[in-house]
């Protein structure tokens, strides 16, 4: 790994004192470099958007669910009225063709399910990929047998397939949940992996032996000597984790299972946008564009950080 | 050594057949009954029942799936249809043989994924090593800035991008459909070229990405800086001290990643129209046609379990430190 400039100096401004990944020093660092700025605040204002959205909507007039007969023009077939997709005061970002949702609303709604779906389900494989994992690294022998099979054989399954179809034979029930299950059930082994190989190696270390002849317990060993010392790991796996899943929950609704309609998801959009974006390329770019620029910034912060934390242990 | 190969094997054959079974409980126990969704709406009780028995769906469930593994490989009988040696069953939908189907889709499949990984591979590994070569200048910042972005980019909203640009705004090329290479190579050529750019660009900017890492990381190795202490051409040492440590876990990821594509690139194979197993998977996903849907899931893990062992057999061959410690 390499240090650009601004990093080596952020560098030497931390004292030499403070732990070498702590939370404070990322967050100085990202703080520093203009890119990952930007990335953090628009972050923050998709972060808030999911959060605020009732507030947000009432403020913009057009709730996610309502129908504008006006602005779309009837007779061309429901395209909106106006250029760049009824771009106008009453619709921040135009319309919906056919049926004339407000877009910003749904854009705001939709970022509700994407966090929602996407921390839940890192949440979910952080939990199964680290103990499955340590439990493996640990105790070898036979759990690590009956975990490792595990996970070769959700490894060779073809995920995408099978979660496509698990959801659509499924009874729909209750989406969001059943996706963060989906999701997670196909995404721990990758974390489990790597977190299983840290702890054999982990385990065999002095400090290890020295706890154990000072009398600990393997509960102690396991959440007090090593856990910690899996931290950094466990940090940059989950955030760079997080963008694959908001990917993953848009290509499942863009493939018609996942949330249901009429609860607004950027991947939703985009798949019924498909039919009209020869005439209403607006209706395409915009969710298109919030769902490319989320996983850009997280792809970009996650990155900056595994970078920091290496670097910390470099240290 | 062969030992090695043999237990590998035995290990791909429980886990196509734990594949097999689950997906198998999955789809005929969780999904409605195949017999009421073949018999469709004028049907009658009787119809239902010797429909049912022609599928065998009387049978205990472990007997049916002994049916079906036999299927495989020894073929079997519905009722007077004879289904030969590969045998999948047949579609609900069409009545088609699902392994005529497959076979038919395939080539189209494994066009695209072929295309799509000459592309990714060129692009990534050449921009990764320059990349790395030319540390921390101008180059190395933009195309690693463009990197991250290329793999941020979901990649059916990158197809219909490109799609409204070039075929709808430009009219530089047609609309991608499957046309065979024989017909007119050119339509060939054009009908493909967007599949095999959007399959790609994910792929390409990660293995720069990590091309780039992995040669950064080689050129501090110490046997690399003795090569350049003894005075070899610099050439020389990039080939043989440099690239062939660097390339090794690419082609790992690169042979895991093939694999997964050669049972189809289903989203970009739905986006663009094209027939391959991709798309037949999407589609009898929509229509809850069981067979298909597990014949295209029992290929695509067949593909990404012989790809494996593939790999790591590769691996023990392309990195002598491997080889020392397993022997």
């Amino acid at each position: 790994m390499t240090t650009s400039p601004t990093l080596a100096e952020v560098e030497e401004v931390v004292p030499s004192s403070a732990p070498p990944t702590s939370g404070r020093r990322i967050l100085t660092a990202v703080t520093r470099d203009k890119g990952a700025l930007a990335c953090l605040v628009f972050l923050a204002i998709v972060v808030l958007m999911a959060v605020a959205a009732p507030l947000i909507t009432k403020l913009s007039g057009w709730g996610p669910y309502q129908f504008d007969s006006a602005a779309i023009n009837s007779d061309l077939g429901g395209v909106p009225h106006g250029s760049l997709g009824g771009i106008s005061g009453s619709h921040w970002f135009g319309v919906e063709p056919q049926n004339g949702r407000d877009l910003f609303a749904r854009i705001v709604y939709g970022a509700r399910v994407s966090i929602t779906i996407s921390l839940s389900a890192t949440l979910l494989t952080g939990i199964l990929g680290v103990v499955l994992g340590m439990l493996a690294g640990f105790y070898r022998g036979w759990v690590d047998q009956v975990i490792s099979r595990l996970m070769d054989f959700l490894m060779a399954f073809p995920a995408l397939i099978f979660m496509i179809a698990i959801l659509s034979s499924l009874p729909s029930g209750n989406r969001p949940v059943l996706l963060v299950v989906v999701i997670s059930a196909f995404g721990w082994p990758y974390l489990a992996r790597v977190i299983r190989g840290q702890t054999m190696t982990l385990a065999n270390r002095e400090f290890v032996e020295a706890a154990r002849a000072s009398g600990a317990k393997d509960s102690q060993v396991v959440f007090r000597e090593i856990l910690p010392n899996l931290r950094g790991s466990i940090v940059v796996m989950t955030t760079l984790a997080i963008p694959g899943y908001i990917g993953t929950e848009a290509g499942l609704s863009f493939l018609g299972v996942g949330v249901s309609p009429p609860t607004a998801s950027w991947g939703q959009m985009i798949s019924s946008s498909v039919s009209w974006y020869s005439v209403d390329p607006m209706f395409f770019a915009i969710p298109g564009l919030f769902l490319f620029l989320t996983v850009l910034s997280l792809t970009v912060l996650g990155d900056k950080i595994r970078t920091l934390i290496d670097q910390g242990e470099a240290a | 050594m062969m030992r090695y190969v043999l237990g590998r094997l035995g290990g791909v054959v429980l886990i196509l057949l734990a594949v097999c079974l689950f997906t198998y409980l999955i789809f005929f126990k969780l999904s409605p009954d195949p017999a009421v969704m073949i018999c469709g709406k004028t049907c009658t009780p009787e119809r239902i029942d010797s429909i049912r028995d022609v599928l065998g769906l009387n049978q205990p469930l472990l007997t049916q799936f002994w049916d079906f593994l036999s299927g495989i490989f020894a073929g079997r009988d519905y009722g007077s249809v004879h289904c030969s040696a590969p045998c999948l069953g047949y579609s609900f939908q069409t009545n088609e043989s699902v392994w005529s189907m497959i076979t038919a889709r395939l080539p189209v499949s494994i066009t695209v994924a072929v295309g799509a990984a000459v592309l990714w591979l060129l692009v990534g590994v050449i921009g990764g090593l320059v990349s790395a070569v030319k540390q921390g200048t101008w180059w190395d910042r933009s195309a690693m800035g463009l990197a991250l972005g290329g793999v941020s980019v979901p990649n059916y909203v990158l197809a219909l991008v490109l799609q409204y640009v070039l075929v709808v705004k430009l009219q530089l090329l047609p609309f991608p459909s499957a046309v065979p290479f024989a017909d007119d190579p050119l339509l060939w050529l054009e009908s493909y070229l967007m599949p095999w750019v959007v399959l790609a660009v994910g792929y390409a900017c990660l293995y720069a990405r990590l091309t780039r890492s992995n040669v950064i990381d080689t050129l501090a190795e110490n046997y690399y800086r003795t090569a350049r202490a003894k005075g070899l051409s610099g050439a020389l040492i990039m080939r043989r001290h440099a690239l062939r440590p660097a390339l090794t876990p690419i082609t790992t990821i690169f042979g895991m990643d093939f694999a997964g594509l050669l049972g189809g690139a289903l989203i970009t194979e739905t986006v663009f129209g094209l027939n391959g197993i991709g798309k037949m998977a999407a589609d009898s996903i929509a229509k809850n046609d069981q067979p298909v849907i597990m014949a295209v899931t029992l290929l695509a893990a067949f593909f990404v379990v012989i790809g494996n062992v593939v790999v790591d057999l590769l691996y023990t061959a392309l990195d002598p430190r491997v080889r020392v410690v397993s022997s």
